[in-house]
């Protein structure tokens, strides 16, 4: 087992086993998206009260549960490169923001134009609205200060806490801003209140959830061979690889 | 030891007095904007005033940050004192408690003096104190993390209100949850000891979090 740890933290071995497994994991995105927009946007049923605009939800949902996961992956690879000073794990994490920051996004603005017609406003100051846009500033922050610093090493270090601090600091927002919502919000905007989700709808939006998932890790390969080229450009296997 | 670091902060902060003061005229000048801006009528200004007292107090001390390290980096004292055996932490949070001192709570002395002008009622002037004492240890504490990640920065200033104005949001939203609540007449206690509660966590987490990287930002 530790073997194949030692192996992962190799950028060499993860640039050539990620390069030969690179079409695969975007083909079964692919099939995933494709098969779970279909299933989302054709067969399964519209919702009862909001009809067909529900369906933004295939899309929505999926980024907005990416957007958290791909910030608890950059932390959990931040801690991972402070503790055993892994290259490989500060790389993973450093390619994770933009991704994640883009999900973010891509969940803003779903979430404000499936707001549009359900209640009637691209911007609420709900709570969940309000943390994911919190969220994306601690995106935005973490690249900025990655940026800013020049020596890789210590940008990734100083990035890497900053990771771990906001990740901490995550749920804090998160419970303060929902309070926060309910105490101030009056009912001048009632979401519509549904005790479960149906199954067939449940079954496509699980499906686009997995594809995401994919997809994230079929985006993220890309980004982390970049990163790998980038730092590791005086090595000879890199000189060998980019003049092949 | 940590005694000892704090007696240096504050010798040195007392040899800057003026510096000192620049906060809180900060403090004053932005208030003011919100009346000239908004509107000067006492009803307006008096929903808005917790919120307004609480962004400018967060920004007056995002600005005191800047003295936590700048003198001490520039003439090359802070690797001494890095290299001189103390903790990190313990370096991070004697400038922490000198920066409250001497940057938070004069700000808090002020504050009812400018809530008077912003028609804050006056029940409700004990609970902004209370709320500032006990919310503003975390603002300067995270204020720390975010000054130790850019103290090497040529541009840091920018960057730190980035860092650093997002992790101050739940502060915001209790402090001025708080304050509001008590205009109101209602009970505030609840949200009290939820902000004391961040302040102990803070005081017991940052230290570290900021000692691991003022290490970073200032080795070579």
């Amino acid at each position: 087992m530790w073997t194949w740890f030692y192996k992962l933290g190799s950028p060499k071995w993860f640039f050539e086993m990620s390069n030969r497994w690179q079409p695969w994991v975007f083909g079964l995105a692919m099939i995933g998206l494709v098969g779970g927009s279909y299933w989302g946007l054709f067969i399964a049923p519209p919702d009862y009260y909001q009809g067909d605009t529900q369906r933004i939800m295939y899309i929505h949902v999926p980024s907005a549960y990416l957007s958290m996961f791909a910030y608890l992956m950059m932390a959990i690879a931040s801690a991972i490169g402070l503790i055993w000073r892994m290259k490989m794990a500060y790389i993973v994490s450093v390619s994770c923001a933009p991704i994640g920051a883009a999900f973010t996004l891509m969940a803003l603005i779903t979430g404000a134009l499936w707001g549009k017609p359900t209640w009637g406003t691209y911007w609420e100051w709900d709570g969940r609205m309000t943390s994911e846009l919190i969220l994306l500033f601690l995106y935005i922050g973490y690249m900025a200060l990655h940026y800013a610093i020049e020596d890789t090493q210590k940008a990734d270090k100083a990035a890497a806490i900053l990771a771990i601090v906001g990740v901490v600091n995550l749920p804090i927002i998160h419970f303060s801003v929902e309070w926060w919502h309910s105490l101030h919000q009056t009912a001048s905007l009632s979401k519509l209140e549904k005790p479960s989700i149906d199954e067939a709808m449940l079954w496509p939006l699980l499906v686009m959830i997995t594809a995401f998932q994919v997809f994230f890790v079929a985006v993220l390969m890309p980004n982390i061979r970049n990163h790998i080229l980038w730092r590791e450009r005086d090595t000879r296997w890199v000189k060998e690889e980019v003049s092949s | 030891m940590l005694g000892l670091l704090i007696k240096r902060e504050i010798r040195l902060l007392l040899r800057r007095k003026a510096e000192l003061l620049n906060p809180l005229f900060f403090f004053l000048v932005v208030t003011t904007m919100f009346p000239l801006g908004i509107s000067p009528e006492a009803k307006v200004l008096s929903t808005l005033a917790p919120g307004v007292l609480w962004v400018c107090v967060l920004l007056s001390l995002l600005l005191s940050l800047d003295v936590l390290y700048r003198e001490d980096f520039d003439d090359g004292s802070l690797v001494q004192l890095l290299m001189s055996g103390a903790s990190a932490a313990n370096i991070v949070l004697a400038k922490s408690i000198a920066n409250w001192l001497f940057c938070a709570l004069p700000l808090i002395v002020m504050s009812p003096l400018l809530s008077v002008m912003l028609h804050l009622p006056s029940d409700a002037l004990g609970a902004l104190i209370a709320s500032l004492l006990a919310g503003t240890p975390v603002l300067c504490l995270l204020g720390a993390i975010g000054m130790s990640l850019t103290v090497g920065l040529r541009r840091g200033g920018i960057l730190l209100v980035l860092l650093v104005l997002p992790l101050y949001i739940p502060v915001l939203i209790l402090g001025t949850m708080l304050v509001s609540a008590a205009s109101m007449g209602h009970s505030y206690l609840p949200l009290l000891l939820l902000l004391i509660a961040a302040s102990v966590m803070s005081v017991s987490l940052a230290p570290w979090a900021a000692g691991a990287a003022l290490k970073v930002s200032v080795s070579e």
